[in-house]
């Protein structure tokens, strides 16, 4: 596929991070370089997005407590007391919000990693358009059609929708819990994930809001339409059968609806433990865009901003902690982002104007924790417009990410991220597992066939080689060899091989095509 | 070739339609309406009479005022120029040059293929760009009526005529019709018309005639007429033949069944006196008036205009305070078909809120009314003739996967959408057409279809710019929903719609401000991607939700 051209000369020269200014993580392993030899582990990787709109106040999200007297000066109104910072463990100078316990313990049991100073040169100020950056992964002044974690589903998966569902992917590649799919999600020609609000009640769910149906000829041609919609959506039953997989989750999540994050959440453990093989969820909470009252004025540990990060943090500690109750937190890694940073100073009305950098979080078991960067270092007289230093592109980030955690190939990161970016150690390197995106590329791709068929005595077998050796023999359904068709190196291109039925009976035969990590196995029929 | 054996006209017997006998109904019937002329009316109005209803039509309408409107859309226009050779690149035809019309030139096996496409994309064109009139709808309902498949006649000059035949007669005399039907070169070889002589009757016409084109059959399917009607009518109908050069009819005395015609008491034991030489084709006329002497052609028509223009479930203050007055009216004024369409489209009983919405979307109403309401461009004729073709081709697929294919209905009955009880106009929808109409409005929105370098899609930011107030974010959702939706919606939808316009903020202000940006700064690409995005993802959504599959 013509992708494969798409690769940069530029990619072989991955960079390492020479420089890394994380001086609590706990682990610090080889570098993506190595992972070639990194032993095999399950290739069910989850990632989850959690979108954080509106702007995000980093500063009173991590806080750097050596900067405490700088930040006095800049953002008094707003400033948590140092007293009720949440301390991290093997990290003294930097804490988390008063309201973050959830977040607090987990980092402080290594599940978290803090990624300090993350933003973009010449950042944008604008809600919209630094959300579509950040879902893009574009330059500043550049403009993309296409999400970044699309484009990484349409390089996974280059032939979807076309034979999708299938053996090998029969779950959406990326599920939003929402009514609508992301930006971020879109690829070049289709969107990559499908939306749904109710794992449980699809119906309700794939139509969005439903207003009921009136008691009308309207309303019955309505319903009709909303039933085959239903029906007609290749994953629904899917994506039923793994909600109702699992009958029982964790007790730690608040009452239902009065945390939406943790509804959605809830909603993800139970559709990645149910089986579903998506890659991708994203969810969403909102309200972040903190000009006034982000704190109370009488108690700036509380207000706004407080009750927001206390959503989080209480989503995330449940959502992990339901990940172990249902065994499969070793696959699922979460992700914020928020569409940019505030200001240092603050404003007049107890909150925060529009800024920059930020930090985001990572949770899982397979982070490295720990916190990647510095602290920001805040300026003794800073200025209105003055915004934190970036330390790291989320660009990085994100390659770093699929690479790490997706197990992109770091010369094939460019096709996605259309840029080389520094990686960076944010995955354990023990996650990936070599082939496995190989075996995701060609699933909705045809390896092997014969024609004609069914046959009486002969038949021409056609096989695609990607490369390497091939191995392409027939087997009864017995599981009996019955013939080698070819066996050895085969540079990439297609074949054909000519079949002769030697006196077996009629029936069916298996045709299987192994082509390094690669599979493949069609049914023959041998007439009389 | 006999048709009969595709033919299933009775429901599977497993199909059990749902109750909805409490459903609330209306019992208005063809008094004037006389309510209020607002966007509501004429989109529901246009949406049936037109394909789709584009916001300078709607506009054009709604200042037009009621009586005005009924008749500017009744008013027959002028017949349009036949398709063009627009092939030359795959087929280098010796008897048409580039550009012209293949409609007149000789027959040409290499170039049926060709000219068959072009037929259609031709057919196709003339939907998107119809004059403010019904006459490309009505042309589609007669052409489904007196229903011929290209891929059996095998010539799409034939198929042509045919059809340019359904659109002169649009808004004519249907019983006028029905004789150059019988006629009709196309209908004569889609029927085996041409081989019915009097020593080898084919009665396929002779039945289609009576079962599908004039009396139809009773409410439990039984045919009014008797098998022998089948065959007199077919002897009466002996001695026609397709002059192949002038593609016109003619009629062969000697292959004419010449004895009388005796008809059963459905058609009062009615005798078709046998004549000979000449005269014979004169007998058409009689079998005709005798046919339509009956009170069973203008009930079956009128029937089939109402759930083509209505609902396709008749209950019986429908059939009492509707069908029957407008089959009277049919039959009154001869089988003028504009009385008819008169009558109904100024009745209350069409205007009613309970008969609005309650038609699903036949497939052209999703693809050329999209192109219309969203003022999509296709290559002008003058520039790129071959691109326009082209791109009118693309859109006639679409339709096609979505099971409308025109000039090449399922059977001579039509499409079942129009007469399969129970389901009718519910058989459109599947589970694979229905995401197939999904992606089509997707496809739309996002990259459009391209044929040869050329391209069509929706300009969404384009379209946004022509509604009334598009800085509002409140505002223009709800002229969206008032445009593109047959009922509103709740606040709650609204509110959702308004979430992806904002992208999750609560502010108003960010949407407007995006789209002044925008409009202060057309060509800045960054503003211009920011409404994009945004109104992209919120038209999807609208086009995705079932409600707009309703019209």
């Amino acid at each position: 596929m013509k992708r494969r051209r798409f690769i940069s000369a530029l990619s072989a020269a991955t960079v390492v991070p020479a420089v890394l200014d994380g001086f609590s993580l706990k682990t610090f392993a080889a570098s993506p370089l190595l992972q070639a030899l990194a032993a095999a582990t399950d290739n069910d990787h989850v990632l989850v997005l959690i979108q954080l709109s509106g702007g995000n106040d980093g500063l009173n999200t991590v806080i750097p407590l050596d900067q405490y007297s700088q930040l006095s000066t800049a953002r008094n109104n707003i400033l948590i007391p140092s007293s009720q910072v949440l301390t991290l463990s093997g990290s003294p100078l930097t804490g988390l919000h008063p309201s973050m316990t959830g977040l607090q313990q987990l980092y402080n049991n290594g599940k978290v990693n803090i990624v300090q100073g993350v933003s973009y040169p010449s950042p944008n100020f604008s809600h919209f358009r630094a959300t579509d950056i950040w879902l893009t992964a574009s330059d500043s002044a550049q403009t993309l059609t296409t999400g970044w974690a699309g484009r990484y589903l349409d390089y996974e998966y280059p032939n979807y929708p076309a034979g999708y569902p299938n053996s090998t992917m029969p779950d959406p590649l990326a599920l939003e819990i929402g009514s609508v799919v992301s930006l971020g999600l879109q690829g070049p020609a289709v969107s990559m994930g499908m939306s749904i609000t109710d794992p449980t009640n699809f119906y309700n769910l794939i139509n969005g809001i439903q207003d009921p149906a009136p008691n009308t000829n309207y309303g019955r041609e309505l319903t009709y339409v909303r039933e085959v919609s239903q029906q007609s959506q290749a994953y629904a039953s899917v994506i039923i059968a793994a909600a109702n997989a699992i009958t029982s989750q964790s007790p730690s999540y608040p009452t239902a609806g009065t945390n939406s994050l943790a509804d959605q959440l809830k909603i993800v453990a139970r559709l990645v433990a149910g089986g579903l093989k998506t890659k991708i969820y994203m969810v969403s909470l909102g309200g972040f865009d903190t000009h006034s009252n982000q704190v109370d004025f009488a108690n700036q540990a509380t207000g706004n901003h407080a009750d927001l990060l206390s959503k989080l943090s209480q989503a995330v500690s449940a959502f992990q902690d339901d990940l172990n109750y249902l065994n499969v937190s070793g696959r699922v890694v979460g992700m914020t982002f928020s569409e940019f940073g505030r200001r240092i100073i603050s404003n007049g009305s107890y909150g925060t104007d529009h800024g920059a950098g930020a930090p985001m979080l990572f949770f899982g078991d397979a982070v490295q924790s720990g916190i990647l960067g510095a602290n920001p270092t805040i300026p003794a007289n800073a200025n209105v417009n003055d915004n934190i230093a970036m330390q790291y592109d989320f660009r990085s980030v994100y390659s770093s990410v699929l690479n790490e955690w997706f197990c992109v190939p770091t010369t094939d990161l460019s096709q996605i991220m259309l840029q080389n970016f520094q990686l960076l150690p944010i995955i354990q390197t023990t996650a990936c597992d070599v082939g496995v995106h190989e075996l995701n590329q060609k699933a909705g791709e045809s390896l092997v066939w014969n024609y004609p068929n069914p046959f009486t005595a002969s038949t021409y077998v056609t096989f695609k080689s990607t490369g390497g050796h091939v191995l392409l023999q027939v087997f009864s359904t017995e599981g009996k060899l019955i013939k080698t068709l070819a066996d050895g190196e085969y540079p990439a291109g297609t074949y054909d091989a000519w079949y002769e039925n030697e006196g077996h009976a009629a029936g069916t035969y298996y045709l299987r095509l192994q082509n390094e990590a690669l599979q493949q196995v069609k049914n023959m029929i041998v007439v009389r | 070739m006999n048709r009969r054996d595709l033919l299933t006209l009775s429901p599977p017997p497993s199909k059990q339609k749902q109750d909805f006998s409490h459903t609330a109904r209306t019992s208005t019937g063809l008094t004037p309406y006389a309510g209020p002329w607002t966007i509501a009316e004429v989109k529901h109005l246009l949406r049936r009479a037109m394909f789709g209803a584009a916001k300078a039509d709607v506009d054009y309408f709604v200042n037009a005022g009621f009586t005005n409107t009924i008749t500017e859309l009744l008013t027959p226009g002028t017949a349009p120029t036949p398709p063009l050779n627009t092939y030359t690149s795959q087929y280098n035809d010796p008897n048409v040059p580039f550009g012209q019309t293949w409609v007149t030139a000789p027959s040409d096996p290499n170039a049926t293929g060709l000219r068959t496409k072009s037929f259609k994309a031709w057919w196709t064109g003339l939907m998107l760009n119809q004059a403010r009139t019904i006459e490309e709808k009505m042309t589609l309902f007669l052409s489904n009526h007196f229903s011929t498949e290209t891929a059996v006649v095998q010539d799409p000059r034939y198929s042509y005529k045919t059809n340019a035949l359904c659109r002169q007669y649009a808004l004519g005399n249907f019983k006028t019709l029905t004789r150059l039907i019988s006629l009709d070169p196309g209908m004569l070889k889609y029927l085996n018309g041409y081989l019915n002589t009097a020593t080898a009757p084919d009665e396929n016409y002779g039945r289609e005639l009576q079962e599908l084109f004039t009396v139809g059959k009773d409410p439990n399917g039984v045919p009014y007429y008797s098998e022998s009607d089948v065959q007199q009518a077919a002897k009466v109908l002996t001695g026609y033949r397709i002059d192949n050069v002038n593609i016109t009819s003619t009629f062969a005395p000697n292959s004419h069944d010449t004895g009388n015609k005796q008809f059963s008491a459905f058609y009062n034991n009615t005798i078709i006196t046998g004549q000979s030489g000449p005269n014979g084709a004169l007998e058409l006329d009689d079998l005709l008036n005798m046919i339509f002497a009956t009170s069973q052609v203008a009930l079956f028509i009128c029937r089939k205009l109402y759930r083509y223009f209505v609902y396709y479930e008749i209950d019986a203050a429908a059939e009492t305070n509707v069908i029957v007055p407008l089959a009277s009216i049919f039959r009154s004024n001869n089988y003028d078909i504009l009385p008819v369409l008169d009558t109904l489209l100024r009745s209350e009983h069409f205007f009613d809120v309970l008969n609005r919405g309650e038609l699903i979307k036949m497939p052209l109403d999703v693809t050329v009314a999209a192109c219309r309401d969203y003022g999509v461009v296709f290559p002008p004729a003058a520039t790129n003739l071959v691109g326009q073709y082209n791109l009118w081709n693309k859109l006639y697929q679409q339709a096609s996967l979505m099971t409308q294919t025109i000039g090449d209905p399922p059977n001579v009955a039509g499409w079942p959408a129009y007469y399969q009880e129970p389901d009718y106009h519910e058989l459109w929808i599947n589970s694979s057409t229905l995401p197939n109409r999904n992606l089509f409005t997707d496809t739309m929105l996002l990259n459009g279809y391209t044929s040869s370098g050329d391209n069509i899609k929706i300009d969404i930011v384009a379209y946004t710019a022509t509604l009334t107030n598009p800085v509002d974010p409140n505002l223009l959702i709800q002229e969206v929903i008032d445009r593109h939706y047959s009922t509103d919606v709740s606040q709650t939808v609204k509110d959702y719609l308004k979430n992806i316009l904002l992208n999750g903020q609560i502010t108003d202000n960010y949407w407007s401000d995006a789209w002044n940006d925008y409009i202060g700064a057309p060509t800045n690409m960054t503003y211009y991607n920011i409404v994009l995005t945004r109104l992209r993802s919120m038209f999807k959504y609208i086009m995705d939700l079932s409600e707009f599959q309703l019209s």
